[in-house]
């Protein structure tokens, strides 16, 4: 089960459960935070054997990690072929669904859109991926939704999308199945540090005893690593995305472009988001609302421009949710100096797809130290060492009106 | 290469629109109390916006929105021109409120409230989304009064998924607004004032009133209106509930009571209670209360909107509508069995519901079968929020409308808690399902075109990571912030 447009990996996902079992017993490891990550993490570390408590605010994959489009083909990421070689085979070694589907389509309705396409399928065949231009009538023979506006687009032999709400109870079940413990509605209150190390995490369900500690809880890590005394630039903003009534099963599910990004579910709905976001406060208790905006009549345009044939169909749902960004954008997955046995890791707004491989990135640097199967240097956290205070400032990422957010 | 020149380009900033047109009072819901605010704001000189969704899209009739109808519309639903005028004639006060300054919409619908608050400060003013048959748009208001109404409360049992089963706001909505009641033969669930009043209504229209069916051991409404059903010949079923209906193609043909009593009809009317129509509220963020006098969830303070007539709560006459239609719920549960469909678009049974199982076309392997309510409420309270997503119960295109207040009450049970120990799943706009060519803005601004981008356009996050800190670094940013604002 491998995409054709990738190389074929060494290891099968099977074979690496075998070879990690019992390589972190008797570790205990407390991850804050139970988003997509922070469940992945935890379900990792169980698999390799440790003792896994997930310490989360509210419930599981409340926030962004169970509200985003599912897709699963970051090219970009150091994670991109780890994150390829899992997806197929996360339903059978969670033990629940999913709803992993294979393959993408991006189609254009714009010339400027049809030609950014193109840059992007070159930049992925140079790089040994493969993607397919797509003629117009191409496309409408694959999407039955497009219409005579298509002017082309590009097929990714490779990726997909998931399910995000079902992924992330799969991930916290499938845990929990390995004796994990999933603690909701206990925010993190403080860490208690001895010898250079944090010994215990103190959340309102009580203290909790740790050899390492995860810290993978959106954007409320920089109020928690502040706590340790170290400095994590972030600023949050709030996304928004709409869905309709079912439409028939198209054969690929995974079609966007138009400036949206989403999905076909299995179920037939179509899920899309994109567009401008708004820059927020962030909270130490988490956001206290995640509204949707008129934004909702803008997305309804873009989806009828992308598939005309289903301009008819009733838009049932709009949310909103609230995502981290870092300065530049790459995630954050690093373990630190001092408190030494903490590793961060913030993914940067493109979590949720990435989750079977960062998972795998924050398991070995929690029982490893480095990251096994892949280089993540350039994701450190010492990359923004003197990053100015006005940071945000510079980039115009501040809230509009911090008055009225509160 | 981030410009990091203080702008964000991509950011909402000054992007959404300001409302087409602005009242000084916008009021919505042409009923008796929407009528006299809009009227009382007229005369004070005031701007007046009053719209009113009736008549209904036949579409949305047969999503069983706003109300329970059951598929028990006549064919004149489908005639626009008509529907337009009977709902214009059958309410003669919206002649009054027009000739007073009003402007009144009819057949347009409010589908969001939107205001800055917390998590939300790029509105340029607070708005109120509307639709009509055409397209969509914002108004912006001084003042807001909600007067939505009040809605069906649909509790299922076997073979209430067919046409033929409707609910009691349904049944007066077509036999008084629009005269398309298609039914013949009427059974109602529920004694209470709902039930006898449209009873009464029923038959003085000509409908055969099979009777009233009652959990309780005695009528429960009014004893006048008790009275005139007993003066009117029409029977009660006490200490009794609906156990099946059947029927056929075109639905519903008999209904079996516990008692073993068997009934032909062809329609029967859920009349247990009526839920106040809080969707903008909720949808809006705004504050919710339980009262179960008046009628469950009712809005609370909610600064600069004004609740009237019975979206705002049923007149409370000392009976508690909650407790109540939990008993149905209880008595209901009972006499349905596994596979009765609580949630009719998505097609959840009550096993899958009360099992939290995915649908029908995921597998279910050993560790999913494995799981449960029971074993979600030992990671903490439910919330129904997460059960739909993993059920998909209330997540169809009648947007919970047949199934949210039953599910609410469901868990309820299950966690042994009263109603309200687990919330009601949240409502979110557009609260009426509304097609993408009416919701789109298709007369979107220029600088919303050109600051849009996919995601949160930083071209540093798209670099391919081999490239990064290498001379094709700069390559690539500039041709996806050239390209990436589509």
């Amino acid at each position: 089960m491998t995409y054709v447009g990738l190389p074929t990996p060494a290891e099968t996902p099977q074979d690496t459960m075998v070879r990690i079992a019992g390589t972190a017993a008797k570790m205990k490891v407390v991850i804050v935070g139970g988003g997509v990550s922070g469940l992945s993490a935890g379900w990792w570390l169980a698999r390799s054997g440790a003792s896994v408590t997930v310490l989360d605010k509210g419930i599981v994959g409340w926030e962004a990690s169970g509200r985003n489009g599912g897709g699963a083909s970051h090219y970009q990421s150091p994670l991109f072929l780890e994150e390829q070689r899992m997806w197929p085979h996360m339903d059978e070694l969670l033990g629940y669904p999913t709803e992993h589907q294979k393959e993408r389509l991006v189609i254009a309705v714009t010339e400027k859109q049809l030609n950014q396409y193109h840059y992007l399928a070159k930049m992925n065949n140079d790089m040994g991926y493969r993607v397919d231009l797509l003629t117009g009538d191409q496309v409408r023979a694959m999407v039955p939704l497009a219409g005579e506006n298509c002017l082309g687009g590009m097929h990714y032999r490779f990726g997909g999308h998931a399910n995000p709400q079902r992924s992330v109870q799969a991930y916290a079940w499938a845990l929990q199945d390995l004796g994990g413990r999933i603690v909701q509605h206990s925010p993190v209150t403080g860490f208690e540090t001895e010898g250079g190390k944090v010994v215990a995490v103190h959340s309102a369900s009580g203290r909790y005893e740790a050899d390492a500690v995860v810290v993978a809880a959106g954007p409320q890590i920089q109020g928690l690593m502040a706590k340790l005394g170290v400095e994590v630039p972030l600023a949050a903003a709030r996304a928004e995305m709409i869905v309709t009534e079912p439409a028939p099963l198209m054969p690929i599910g995974g079609v966007d472009g138009n400036g949206l990004y989403g999905r076909q579910t299995l179920r037939g709905n179509l899920a899309y988001g994109g567009g401008p976001h708004e820059w927020l406060q962030t909270f130490e208790a988490g956001p206290p609302a995640r509204p949707s905006s008129p934004l909702t009549r803008n997305l309804a345009r873009r989806i009828a421009e992308l598939f005309p044939k289903a301009e008819h169909l009733n838009v049932i749902r709009s949310w909103a949710g609230i995502i981290e960004n870092t300065p530049d954008g790459r995630p954050i997955i690093d373990r630190m100096k001092d408190p030494e046995n903490v590793v961060v890791a913030t993914m940067s707004g493109v979590g949720f797809g990435l989750s079977p491989a960062s998972g795998h990135a924050i398991r070995d640097l929690v029982v490893d130290g480095q990251c096994s199967f892949t280089d993540i240097g350039k994701l450190s956290l010492s990359r923004f060492d003197g990053i100015g205070a006005d940071w945000r400032e510079q980039r115009g990422w501040l809230p509009l009106k911090a008055d009225l957010a509160a | 290469m981030h410009s990091n020149n203080g702008t964000d380009p991509h950011a909402i900033g000054t992007k959404l629109p300001a409302p087409e047109a602005r009242y000084d009072l916008v009021v919505i819901g042409a009923g008796p109390a929407g009528l006299a605010a809009a009227l009382a704001g007229a005369g004070e000189g005031k701007s007046v916006l009053l719209v009113d969704e009736n008549p209904i899209p036949g579409a949305a009739m047969g999503n069983d929105v706003p109300l329970l109808f059951g598929g028990r519309m006549t064919a004149a639903t489908q005639n626009a021109e008509r529907m337009l005028e009977t709902v214009f004639m059958s309410e003669p006060m919206l002649e009054a409120a027009m000739d007073a300054g009003a402007e009144v919409l009819l057949g347009t619908s409010a589908w969001g409230v939107y205001r800055n608050g917390p998590g939300i400060t790029g509105l340029p003013e607070n708005v109120v989304a509307l639709a009509d048959k055409d397209r969509g748009w914002l108004v912006g208001y001084g003042e807001l009064v909600l007067a939505t109404g009040a809605r069906d409360l649909a509790i299922g049992f076997p073979g209430w998924n067919q046409p033929g089963v409707m609910g009691a706001a349904a049944l007066e909505r077509l036999l008084a607004r629009y005269e398309a009641f298609a039914g013949k033969r009427v059974l109602f669930m529920g004694s209470h004032d709902l039930a006898l009043q449209t009873a009464l209504l029923a038959r003085g229209k000509g409908v055969d009133v099979a009777g009233l069916v009652e959990v309780r051991a005695s009528p429960q409404g009014d004893a006048a209106l008790v009275d005139a059903v007993r003066s009117a010949q029409i029977p009660f079923y006490l200490n009794d509930a609906v156990a099946e209906a059947k029927g056929g193609l075109d639905g519903v043909e008999s209904v079996r009571l516990r008692s073993g009593a068997m009934i032909d009809v062809d329609t029967v009317v859920l009349a247990i209670g009526l839920v106040p129509s809080i969707e903008l509220i909720d949808a809006m963020g705004g504050k919710r209360v339980l009262d179960g006098a008046r009628g469950g969830y009712i809005p609370g303070e909610n600064a600069g909107i004004t609740c009237v007539g019975t979206c705002a709560g049923l007149a409370d006459t000392g009976f508690d509508h909650v407790e109540y239609r939990m008993e149905w719920a209880r008595e209901l549960g009972k006499l349905s069995a596994p596979d009765t469909i609580v949630c009719q678009c998505e097609e959840v049974t009550r096993a899958d519901l009360l099992g939290v199982q995915p649908p029908n076309y995921l597998e279910r392997p050993a560790p999913m079968a494995a799981r449960s309510l029971d074993t979600l409420i030992a990671d903490g309270p439910p919330n129904p929020d997460q059960i739909k997503r993993l059920t998909r119960a209330g997540m169809g295109v009648c947007q919970g409308r047949r199934c949210r207040d039953q599910v609410a009450m469901m868990l309820a049970m299950a966690a042994n808690g009263p109603f309200g120990s687990v919330p009601l799943a949240t409502h979110r706009a557009p609260v009426r399902p509304l097609p993408l060519r009416i919701l789109a803005d298709w007369e979107e601004a220029e600088d919303m075109r050109a600051g849009w981008d996919v995601w949160f356009g930083i071209p540093t996050q798209w670099v391919p990571y081999q490239d990064i800190d290498t001379p094709r670094e700069r390559e690539h940013q500039t041709a996806i912030a050239d390209g990436w604002s589509l």
